[in-house]
């Protein structure tokens, strides 16, 4: 095939394959009324931001809330990751390995049960329907991903460089903070955009941890508004337009990090 | 003088003194995240195993009582009808999901090692359907699938087809649901694959040209072979992800109608969260555990055989 012919090809197969999205942009902007007529208009003619509006009113707290949760994942996860994996990675632990191992078998926990089993501990202790209980809880997925991502990482990290700041008389503490963790930025970056997206994304332990009377993150938002059988699909995709947002900006604004994450995750170890 | 004593002491302390306190500071670095996975997966786990053998209801909540019935739950669960059904929509929609994501994923990734114009852009926009929310793309299936007003239909109806009751017959729920799930797995799949393909070298394809190799069999005895090892991984991943997959169900179906994409997942969520059956509930999920942990092994050892390879 050309390669002029393979950019056509390219071309057609991701609009057929993105489709979808355009279609919930364009159901975003038409009234509802239009959208429950037989033929769908696939062009927003008499748009509307209507739906806008009423995602911005009934969904706006919503969305406000999961920033919350997804920013507190990042922190804590990456609080706890970034030592363990310096540890891991530069320090000789007896039983390191042995912990890499639980850090990948732990990810392979189907959701349900980690919900489960956190929804009875959490009633006990406060914390449904509670900010902080999400985020630990989101903490469950990211922070053994962050461990393996960042230690691949500092394992590469010369030892040299530790080592000239041990003699030079830093400790571990500082060599972690004036070394490790300056020259492992863009590891950290990545890592911390992975539990953003999977914190923001989350609906399993939002679902099931909150009761709505606090607050609600926006897939739960998405899911009643969608289970309200109302015909306002307008409302319901511009809601998704915006939950949406996040992974878009992401993809442009820092693709090079999201494709080292995707294959650092699932190749490497 | 005084300038040669840390000259002179200092290999020595080196020595002797970060060997003492390595392990301790190590140990201090690694106690959060100790902590946090005892708390956090220790615990929560093992509550789980003693829920799953309990009469674990609302009410349990409130008095802390929950009476020990040993495998009465198990004994409930796997009893129930709906175990039957809920295994099998699970290997259905497994199996469904992977081997279509996986197909398409992999004639993708192949077309995308061509290099043309605008080839990396185009491939990084593949992927905005993986980093979207899950319930934002089942919200929006859900939409394209309405019986009456949904695009799908419309485009049915434009050839002449009958209009198809995807998400309220109990025939095209599961279809449905597995053609989201395709759709959300084609990204990884993808770019998994295409880095697999880019580290076969370029030499080989060459050699096998001008020996006069078409591109069918340059793919059947270059490509597929020494791909082996990340298809391995990416369908045993794929594996793990799949079956204990929530949100698309839950959004585009909810698990109905009458059960038609309940999975093993959806439904121990009902058990313990709709049902209030949280010992039941747990079973399911401990059963769940089960299969996930011996595909989980499979695709550790797959995984090191490949990073053997790689060293290699």
């Amino acid at each position: 095939m050309k390669a002029g012919t393979r950019t056509v090809a390219g071309v057609l197969t991701v609009a057929v394959l993105l489709f979808p999205l355009y279609w919930m942009v364009n159901a975003s902007l038409q009234p509802s009324g239009a959208l429950l007529r037989p033929d769908p208009a696939f062009f927003p003619v008499d748009g509307t931001l209507d739906g806008y509006r009423k995602a911005l009113s009934s969904q706006g707290p919503h969305l406000l809330s999961s920033v919350v949760v997804a920013l507190g994942t990042v922190l804590v996860s990456l609080a706890i990751a970034a030592p363990a994996s310096y540890a891991l990675a530069q320090l000789k632990v007896r039983g390191g390995p042995a912990l890499v191992f639980v850090l990948l078998i732990v990810q392979m926990i189907p959701g349900i049960v980690m919900a489960n089993a956190l929804y009875t501990v959490f009633s006990n202790l406060g914390l449904i329907d509670n900010y902080l209980g999400l985020v630990l809880a989101d903490s469950t997925a990211t922070i053994p991903f962050a461990v393996l991502l960042l230690r691949a990482f500092m394992v590469s990290v010369p030892k040299e460089l530790t080592e000239a700041s041990r003699v030079d008389g830093a400790g571990y503490w500082r060599t972690f903070f004036s070394i490790i963790l300056p020259v492992s930025r863009n590891a950290l970056v990545t890592a911390g955009l992975f539990s953003f997206l999977f914190a923001w994304a989350d609906f399993l332990f939002a679902v099931t941890l909150t009761t709505g009377q606090t607050f609600e993150p926006i897939t739960v938002g998405i899911y009643r508004f969608v289970g309200n059988q109302s015909a306002d699909w307008n409302g319901i995709m511009a809601t998704a337009v915006l939950a949406a947002v996040p992974a878009a900006v992401l993809l442009v604004v820092a693709q090079r990090y999201v494709v080292a994450g995707l294959t650092s995750g699932a190749v490497k170890d | 003088m005084t300038l040669v004593v840390p000259a002179v002491s200092a290999p020595r302390r080196a020595g002797r003194k970060p060997r003492r306190d390595n392990r301790f500071a190590a140990w201090l670095f690694l106690l959060p995240a100790l902590a946090y996975i005892g708390v956090f997966f220790g615990y929560p786990l093992a509550a789980n195993l003693v829920m799953s053998t309990q009469n674990y209801t609302v009410k349990s909540f409130y008095t802390g009582e929950a009476p020990f019935v040993g495998f009465a739950n198990y004994a409930a669960v796997f009893d129930n009808p709906l175990f039957g059904t809920a295994a099998l929509d699970t290997a259905l929609f497994t199996a469904g999901s992977l081997v279509f994501q996986f197909g398409l994923g992999l004639a993708l990734a192949v077309f995308f090692t061509g290099r043309f114009f605008g080839s990396s852009v185009l491939r990084s926009l593949l992927l905005l359907p993986w980093l979207l929310p899950l319930v934002v793309s089942g919200a929006v299936w859900r939409w394209m699938f309405d019986q009456d007003h949904g695009v799908l239909n419309a485009a049915l109806r434009f050839v002449g087809l009958d209009a198809v009751p995807w998400l309220s017959s109990t025939n095209w729920a599961l279809p449905a649901v597995i053609l989201t799930n395709i759709w959300i797995g084609i990204p990884f799949n993808l770019v998994i694959l295409h880095g697999g393909l880019r580290a076969i070298p370029a030499s080989l394809y060459e050699a096998a040209s001008l020996d006069g190799a078409g591109a069918w069999q340059r793919f059947r005895h270059i490509t597929w072979p020494l791909l082996r090892p990340v298809t391995g991984i990416v369908l045993m991943l794929g594996l793990v992800y799949t079956i204990k997959v929530f949100d698309v169900i839950m959004v585009v179906t909810g698990g109905g109608p009458a059960n038609a994409t309940q999975t093993l997942t959806t439904w121990s969520y009902r058990l313990s969260f709709q049902d209030f059956a949280f010992g039941q509930g747990a079973a399911v999920g401990n059963v769940l555990i089960l299969v996930a942990t011996v595909f989980g092994l499979l695709y550790l050892r797959s995984a090191k055989a490949t990073l053997a390879e790689a060293a290699a």
